[in-house]
């Protein structure tokens, strides 16, 4: 192997600094901005006069501590993160093993109508499900009546509006996944379980001793984006429930849309926007120290 | 024989499965095609007796809807052109040219996407304010010019050009701008689809910040449009499913135009590590 010439220095740069200036500029100074302004109590006052901010320390995590309505936010988001995380994991995996199946017709048919909800705008059939959830003509109440069972108003009710709002984000985001795990499945020699088909091993001990460890570095990556993403929960709640009701639906990030975007709160938002951020640390972390606990085992 | 069974059952299984994924949508095309109150009607029915495009023609005339198309065609294709070329360029320097601390940069790079875009997203709305961009298009459209996303995803693509080409072209005079437009982007055209789709779809369906960013009505793109008219047309369920449609129709649309090129890339994405 023979070493490349390598283009003068100076031409590198050129190609870089655009990229890199854009992301100093537009991400990495206002995050260090954001931590700035959680010290400080920003609010509507000084976003007319500058002269009015002043150097509040950690007053507003200490109040961030206090707020019972960010126990219920982050009770909520860890709820929809928790739940529903592994319920969209496993569906994400159950349609991957299916469609990987050998012998079955039309695969790519069926993967493409999995996939379809990925690409629509949740605003967009956020309305559809509003509709389908109606107490009075939803189809699902219909459904269920139909079945024996009592309507239900399910964005209406604080106890099953959380549920009714993670289904909702498990049908648009399946499939994410999805084609994820189908690429690692058909990832993994045929002759792997061919193999332990000669020793004997069932569909069950199959699954379990071959595609579970050649899926793990899989698994670990759908489940670290799909942590991060569920944390950032706001366009569902925001346009399925505005929060409510009776605050069930509030999560993280829609708090700190309404304390930020509607009240001007900007210190306090940023202070919630860092807790956000603490939360996607403590939980990737975990998961790397679950995995290499897991690799040691 | 057992195995034609099983493999009719397990086809039945995923026809199932796919049924229920795509019902939501049918649906949402078969009501806006109702006549007012028709959606109220009990029991629901699936299809619409006499189906009607009157919803479309109110979105259409009295509602604004070409604006807010416009909106998100402009908004949409000017955020892939441009996040196209500064993440192209900035990918290929990171997998083939060189410069002081290249790879600890990119690491630092790609350690930034656990940073939620929340935390940034307070204070570069006061800078935007600053330089007047709020509820401007340039404003919509700065923060996603450059992303780390993009530019890995042209990184991992681009290291699989032989270094021997590039030097070829080196040899032949070629200078550095020169070998980029004429080896480099064409070798990278299926990446470049994939992106390009990628970002088309993700500028469309943004919600967050164009919410933020764009007060005046004028300037809303289709999903913000369709999250305010549904806090005055709440109870017109035909309406705001002909809102939903046309804004769901445009993605599906393209998804489905170049779906071979995103599913590749989707895959590639996650597993070329």
């Amino acid at each position: 192997m023979r070493t490349p010439l390598w283009p003068p220095v100076n031409s590198a740069l050129g190609f870089v600094a655009p990229a890199l200036l854009l992301i100093a500029l537009f991400f990495v100074l206002p995050v260090a901005a954001g931590l700035v302004l959680s010290f400080t109590d920003f609010d509507i006052y000084a976003l007319g006069d500058l002269d009015r901010l002043r150097w509040i320390g950690f007053d507003n995590y200490r109040r961030l501590w206090n707020d019972p309505l960010v126990d219920r936010a982050l009770g909520n988001t860890l709820y929809f993160t928790l739940v529903g995380g592994p319920l969209s994991v496993l569906c994400s995996l159950g349609a991957a093993l299916l469609l990987t199946r050998p012998g079955l017709p039309g695969v790519a048919v069926w993967r493409t109508a999995l996939f379809l909800p990925v690409v629509t705008s949740l605003v967009a059939v956020a309305m559809v499900w509003r509709y389908l959830y109606h107490p009075l003509y939803g189809a699902l109440n219909h459904l269920m009546a139909w079945a024996g069972f009592e309507p239900i108003d399910w964005l209406g009710d604080a106890r099953t509006a959380m549920p009714a709002i993670l289904i909702l984000a498990v049908w648009k985001n399946f499939g994410f996944n999805m084609v994820i795990f189908i690429a690692g499945l058909q990832g993994i020699p045929a002759r792997l379980y061919e193999a332990a088909a000669l020793d004997g091993a069932g569909r069950w001990a199959q699954f379990r001793h071959v595609t579970l460890p050649m899926l793990a570095p899989t698994i670990a990556f759908v489940a670290i984006v799909t942590l991060i993403g569920h944390l950032q929960v706001f366009a569902e709640p925001y346009v399925m429930t505005q929060g409510g009701p009776a605050d069930a639906t509030l999560t993280v990030a829609l708090l700190m849309y309404r304390e930020g975007f509607r009240w001007w709160n900007l210190g306090y938002a940023s202070a919630l926007a860092l807790m956000l951020f603490a939360l996607i640390l403590i939980g990737t972390g975990l998961q790397a120290w679950l995995r290499r606990r897991g690799a040691r085992a | 024989m057992s195995g034609t069974l099983a493999r009719w059952a397990m086809t039945f299984g995923v026809a199932m499965l796919a049924g229920l994924t795509l019902f939501p949508l049918a649906w949402m095309l078969s009501v806006s095609l109702m006549s007012p109150l028709e959606a109220a009607d009990l029991p629901p029915h699936l299809l619409p007796r006499t189906p009607t495009l009157m919803h479309y023609q109110t979105l259409w005339q009295r509602l604004d809807l070409p604006r807010y198309l416009a909106n998100s065609l402009l908004l949409a294709a000017a955020t892939t052109v441009l996040s196209l070329l500064f993440n192209t360029l900035g990918g290929y320097a990171f997998a083939k040219l060189r410069f002081a601390g290249r790879e600890r940069l990119f690491r630092l790079l790609l350690a930034t996407m656990v940073i939620p875009a929340q935390v940034g997203m307070l204070p570069l709305f006061l800078m935007l304010k600053q330089f007047g961009l709020v509820n401007t298009y340039a404003g919509v459209i700065l923060p996603g010019m450059a992303s780390v996303f993009g530019i890995f995803m042209i990184r991992q693509y681009a290291r699989s050009i032989p270094d021997s080409l590039l030097d070829a072209a080196r040899i032949d005079g070629a200078g550095e701008w020169r070998i980029f437009r004429s080896v480099v982007l064409p070798l990278c055209r299926p990446i470049l689809v994939t992106l390009a789709l990628f970002s088309f779809l993700g500028s469309w369906n943004d919600f967050l910040w164009p919410l933020i960013l764009l007060s005046d009505g004028d300037r809303y793109t289709l999903p913000v449009a369709l999250a305010n008219l549904l806090g005055e047309h709440a109870q017109d369920t035909e309406l705001m499913m002909a809102g939903a449609v046309v804004t769901t129709l445009p993605a599906v649309l393209v998804f489905l135009l170049l779906q071979r090129h995103y599913l590749a890339g989707l895959a590639t994405g996650a597993l070329k590590e």
